[in-house]
């Protein structure tokens, strides 16, 4: 028994070490817009940056990550920084437009990497440009802030006069929106909250049901939408539907229910947006495009 | 007579309904979604591919301005483009294995003449001075990256429709409607890759 034991690890070790056997750098969390892991930057210079960046996204709506690694070996800087764009994909969903700057610095090397949606705005060869006269010789003096704001700068220039679409309302709240729609939402209304309707207030009564399916849609509407005014609205919405109108409610009779003030959608707050959270927009397509160079 | 005919109409519905489920539970939907990927991955590579073909007379005109310029890698050079360019790809080249790999090879062959032609300008002070020579190498550069990224996008697209046509059940739709596993690309030089290099350190280069 043992022995099989033995056996059966061997073969689990044997398995598995094909696996390990390349040892590239992992992709960090995407936890913010600077991402420095060498500790180069001090925490005010983090914060300088990242509200700059931030400025950029509220007024371009572009995503732009700075991501500081100490080494990108064994890839180069250009797979590694392709990999990373591909597993964040930042960019807005429906427009794409994101950029990546690594900056590997035991390797002194740096890369902008550009999403395809930004490749007209950013060719490779400007991109190399704001290397060699930005970053290049600020990094080469040892002022790392510096040639990075420079080279944002230069960035957001060029993203400026591209004329890409207006950013929405709040870009920093897109969560996973599929871009909803009247449509959906109307559909949504018409067809799944009566049928829910008709099933909680059958089971809990009308005036609990109605609340309980008012919460779900707008637990539902923020869901989808991440905006807890639309999902407020969705959730008052669905109270008078439910509630008041009756729609799908099994019992015809009696009068509508009466509310307190200001009860809808009650569920749907809670830990909604939260300022300064940046998540990515899932749309960037990083196509290999940008430039690499060292200091 | 009206119940028979309803009863009839709803056979005829649930037997469309159970042959729309079947095929697409054997994967029928799965193989046009992937092989339309794989072509449109392949579109992809032969799109960078073309950019770099198109770069090439510019950084070839360059380096002649270049007296002395080493003759035989530029011609190299020349030549393998001509060789790339002449190959006629459509999409049936997807199902050619012989083709496939000729293609590739071409492909193959100006990538080498290419970087040897880069790090032999290396030597030549005017051309690293030269600006557009420069500009040029950093378009190359990205080309070459792209290419990278296309080629792996379509291997994983091919790899993602060869495994269908290989599972079961969907490999039996994949007979039915004869899709066949399409060819990716693999290293020419495999042998020389897994070997390797001999290191000696008896007898120091340089004393």
């Amino acid at each position: 028994m043992r022995r099989l034991l033995a056996c059966l690890w061997l073969l689990l070790v044997v398995v598995a070490t094909p696996l390990r056997a390349q040892d590239v750098q992992p992709v960090p969390p995407l936890s913010g817009r600077v991402i420095d892991q060498t500790a180069t930057l001090t925490p005010a210079q983090v914060q300088a940056l990242s509200a700059k960046l931030e400025g950029l996204e509220r007024d371009r709506g572009s995503q732009l990550v700075v991501l500081m690694v100490a080494s990108t070996q064994p890839e180069d800087i250009a797979a590694y920084a392709q990999r990373v764009g591909d597993t964040w994909k930042i960019g807005r969903r429906d427009v794409g437009d994101g950029l990546l700057i690594v900056v590997a610095k035991e390797d002194r090397k740096v890369r902008i990497e550009v999403a395809k949606a930004l490749e007209g705005a950013i060719p490779d060869l400007a991109a190399r440009q704001i290397i060699t006269d930005r970053i290049t010789p600020a990094f080469r003096a040892g002022d790392y802030a510096g040639g990075l704001n420079a080279a944002v700068d230069r960035l957001a220039a060029r993203i400026g006069t591209e004329g890409l679409p207006e950013p929405t309302s709040r870009p920093t709240a897109q969560r996973n929106s599929q871009g909803f729609n009247l449509e959906d939402m109307a559909i949504f209304f018409f067809v799944a909250v009566p049928i829910l309707g008709a099933m909680l207030t059958g089971l809990l009564g009308r005036k609990f049901g109605s609340f309980v399916t008012a919460g779900v849609a707008g637990g539902l509407g923020w869901w989808v939408t991440a905006s807890a005014l639309v999902a407020a609205g969705a959730g008052l919405a669905a109270l008078v539907l439910v509630g008041v109108l009756g729609v799908g409610s099994r019992r015809g009779g009696g009068g509508p229910v009466i509310f307190g003030g200001g009860g809808g959608g009650g569920w749907s707050g809670g830990s909604g947006g939260g300022g300064g959270g940046f998540s990515s927009g899932g749309g960037g397509d990083f196509g290999g495009g940008g430039a690499s160079g060292d200091w | 007579m009206t119940l028979q005919r309803t009863t009839g109409r709803l056979w005829l519905a649930a037997f469309a309904l159970a042959a729309a489920l079947g095929l697409s539970g054997c994967g029928y939907n799965d193989f046009q979604r992937l092989d339309e990927q794989t072509k449109a991955a392949w579109s992809e590579v032969l799109n960078q591919y073309q950019r770099r073909a198109d770069l090439i007379p510019n950084i070839v005109a360059t380096v002649k301005g270049e007296a002395n310029f080493e003759q035989e890698t530029l011609t190299k050079v020349v030549e393998a483009r001509a060789k790339a360019t002449s190959l006629q790809v459509t999409p049936e080249t997807l199902n050619n294995p012989e083709a496939f790999n000729k293609f590739q090879k071409a492909q193959g062959e100006l990538s080498g003449a290419l970087s040897r032609l880069l790090v032999v300008s290396e030597n030549y002070p005017n051309l690293k001075a030269n600006q557009g020579f420069q500009d040029l190498r950093v378009q190359l550069e990205g080309t070459e990256n792209r290419i990278t990224v296309a080629r792996n996008r379509y291997i994983k697209a091919v790899a993602d429709y060869n495994v269908l046509t290989r599972q079961f059940p969907s490999n039996l739709t994949a007979m039915m409607f004869s899709y066949s596993p399409k060819p990716n690309f693999t290293v020419q030089n495999e042998a020389q890759i897994s070997t390797p290099p001999a290191v000696n350190f008896d007898k120091p280069a340089s004393r």
